[in-house]
């Protein structure tokens, strides 16, 4: 199916061009420093993506080391939740990919299996990545772990602060944790430190990137290692349904687990795709995370995407109740499908997010991560609208183990 | 006025530009080409300070700046501040937190440089700092630069290959776009750094932040001499140079040395009159004869 794709006409999927530009947006915006890095990635995971020694060996280890593919599971009582309100006939069939199963707890281990094994294939014996929540630092010490490779990780102090227990778990995996107090100390921070590192250590270092923003070729890079969500996803369904999904909805802070579904689907017009950005206390205040909705095109960590900004170009701070979205910007490949209208972005709000995350744990006995709460409010909402016949394909991007505490101090309970 | 209508094309504006001029140099002489030809009939190596606008306030940074050609500025570059300033170590991008925070805008910052002009001062002023307040300022920044009194621009995170729209402005403007070429230049990507670059060749002595680690003498001797095969751009070598002794040794092989964090520490800690005392300083060695031409 991918390959028709790219002789289809007026396909979505042909992106990014060689410049690494999808419409306007990404790029390469570097330091000089980093240029030569830069372009010498691209020609590396060119060869690797065509080498069969590489995909085998991703291949396998998704399947026993990650634990791919995940689950698709057909949320039975959010779906009866959401058709005791709805209109007569009305209440779609909401399924979960249950890339929370994955292990370490989310999506993020998929891309890092690939960028490590990449790293490895260049030459490069040292590892650094940035963090937020914790969740893509964990899955990087994690295989950087299972390769023997030192890891550096750059986490906000305010962040190394909230996530106790992830900031362990990086440390029990070996990695070093370096606490980033310039600026504000949140993730853009860590991610301004991370790349102050590797324009520094340039003979040896391979810089992880998280989410599918970044300089050319990351945001491509990152998009292609989490596509794999997509593609089970679509196999999954048909073998289920018979068909595909009428909805697919996914969360967004810069957006790797939804274009790794919605990459997949671009090319079936059938299929509505919808992103969930976090409005944080809501769009009408200064704290939220929103950049397609609040913010305009603009150039920040390599890459030209929305950013949520001022008139002189100074970076605002974004705001989430879910560090994973936390972050004033968005991938690039996003910015171009909001742009071109292929796909439809909204906003839930921390408090949306919170009783979501509720609502599953006791409809479904999965506590989801706070990221694709959101991604879940907006989707019950989808959901009543649409007939019963209809299918609404939701992405379980991560599990909410590590936001147990968070939530509990939001709900007032001393845990 | 025809490469107008072209600069959304990056194909065609290549084509423009390469018809228009061969070897770089623009229609009229800048003061920044002007400067370096006078030095260079002198025998004399450029001493260019970095400051950063707005730091600590506005108008201590407006009287740093005022004083820093009667202490031996040859070129001033005038850091803008930015949010998230990935290339910067601690100092300078501490700098321009300080600056922010005082309201410094990258507007602030060019009526800063007008002032400087309208004082009578010829002094050439490079701006310098990231991409997105120039892109947010829009189409206008080249020509409203130019409008101020600044000579050229040195954007860290706009590579030549992100530059094609800003290059064209520029050279409408006469606003010299400097380039940066770094230790991870290596020689095949060297033309395409140089193309569309005017004014002097910004050398990143070493692979980091600024004020990190300074790079050996020979390892610059044998860069810069690298560099001089391929351009006839001045040079100018800067990170990693602190101190009399250092600018001092980058002066036997660059035709400018630039120091930029020592003299925003002087100011942090001292004040005006240490960072000026600095820059009179690091100027005289600068320009003290070598040992070695």
């Amino acid at each position: 199916m991918p390959d028709d794709a790219r002789t289809a006409p007026n396909s979505f999927r042909l992106g990014p061009d060689e410049s690494g530009k999808f419409g306007q947006f990404g790029g390469r915006y570097v330091a000089e420093t980093l240029m030569p890095l830069i372009l010498e990635l691209n020609r590396a995971y060119e060869d690797a993506k065509n080498d069969p020694a590489f995909t085998d060996e991703l291949d396998r280890l998704l399947a026993e080391y990650v634990g791919r593919p995940s689950p698709l599971t057909y949320a039975g009582r959010l779906t009866k939740h959401v058709r005791e309100t709805a209109l007569k006939g009305k209440g779609a069939k909401i399924y979960l990919k249950r890339d929370e199963l994955n292990h370490t707890g989310a999506h993020k281990i998929n891309n890092c299996v690939g960028q490590v094994l990449l790293a490895k294939r260049m030459g490069r014996t040292r590892i650094i990545a940035e963090t937020g929540a914790g969740q893509h630092g964990v899955a990087t010490a994690t295989v950087c772990a299972l390769f023997g490779l030192p890891c550096v990780v750059y986490m906000g102090a305010a962040d190394v602060e909230r996530q106790k227990p992830n900031v362990f778990r990086m440390k029990l995996l070996g990695a070093e944790i370096v606490p980033v107090t310039s600026g504000k100390g949140t993730l853009k921070d860590a991610m301004n430190d991370a790349l102050r590192d590797w324009v520094t250590n340039v003979e040896d270092t391979f810089y992880v990137i998280g989410t599918a923003a970044g300089p050319h070729p990351y945001p491509m890079m990152v998009r292609d290692f989490q596509s794999v969500i997509g593609r089970e996803a679509k196999q999954q369904m048909l073998e289920r349904e018979g068909r595909l999904p009428d909805v697919a909805m996914a969360c967004i802070g810069g957006g790797s687990n939804a274009i790794g579904l919605f990459h997949p689907f671009l090319d079936d017009p059938e299929v509505r795709l919808i992103g969930v950005e976090a409005a944080g206390k809501g769009l009408d205040t200064d704290e939220h995370a929103a950049s397609l909705t609040g913010g305009k095109p603009g150039v920040l960590h390599g890459n030209k995407t929305y950013l949520l900004q001022d008139e002189d170009g100074q970076i605002d701070d974004a705001h989430s109740i879910s560090a994973g979205l936390d972050y004033p910007g968005i991938g690039p490949e996003h910015s171009w499908l909001h742009e071109t209208g292929r796909v439809e972005y909204v906003s839930a709000t921390d408090e949306e997010a919170l009783a979501c995350f509720q609502l599953c744990a006791r409809k479904e006995g999965i506590i989801p991560a706070l990221e694709p709460s959101h991604a879940l409010a907006r989707a019950l909402d989808a959901a009543a609208e649409m007939d019963e016949d209809q299918i609404l394909l939701l992405n379980m991007c991560g599990r909410g183990d590590k936001d147990v505490f968070t939530v509990a101090a939001a709900l007032g309970v001393d845990v | 006025m025809e490469a107008k209508g072209y600069t959304r094309d990056p194909i065609l504006t290549r084509q423009v530009l390469r018809f228009s001029s061969p070897g770089g140099t623009c229609s009229g002489v800048t003061r920044l080409t002007d400067t370096f030809a006078q030095l260079k009939a002198e025998k004399r190596t450029a001493f260019v300070p970095f400051i950063m606008a707005g730091d600590p306030d506005l108008a201590t940074s407006e009287r740093l700046l005022h004083a820093l050609p009667e202490a031996g500025a040859d070129v001033i570059e005038v850091g803008f501040p930015f949010t998230d300033p990935m290339a910067d170590g601690p100092i300078i991008a501490e700098a321009g937190q300080r600056a922010l925070a005082g309201g410094q805008t990258l507007k602030k910052t060019l009526e800063m440089v007008k002032r400087f002009r309208a004082a009578g001062h010829q002094t050439p002023i490079v701006l310098m700092g990231y991409a997105n307040p120039v892109l947010q300022h829009g189409d206008s920044f080249a020509q409203d630069a130019v409008d101020a009194g600044v000579d050229g621009l040195i954007l860290v995170d706009l590579p030549p290959e992100e530059s094609g729209e800003l290059d064209v402005q520029a050279k409408e403007a006469g606003l010299d776009m400097i380039r940066l070429a770094t230790p991870t230049t290596r020689d095949e990507r060297i033309d395409r750094v140089i193309e569309h670059a005017s004014g002097f060749l910004y050398y990143v002595a070493v692979a980091g932040v600024t004020g990190g680690r300074s790079a050996g003498a020979d390892e610059l001797g044998e860069a810069i001499t690298r560099l001089r095969e391929k351009t006839s751009l001045p040079i100018a070598a800067g990170f990693g140079i602190k101190d009399a002794p250092s600018a001092h040794a980058a002066a036997q092989h660059a035709d400018a040395v630039v120091v930029g964090s020592a003299i925003v520490k002087a100011l942090e800690l001292e004040g005006v009159d240490a960072a000026v005392a600095l820059a009179r300083e690091l100027a005289a060695a600068t320009h003290a004869p070598g040992g070695q031409q």
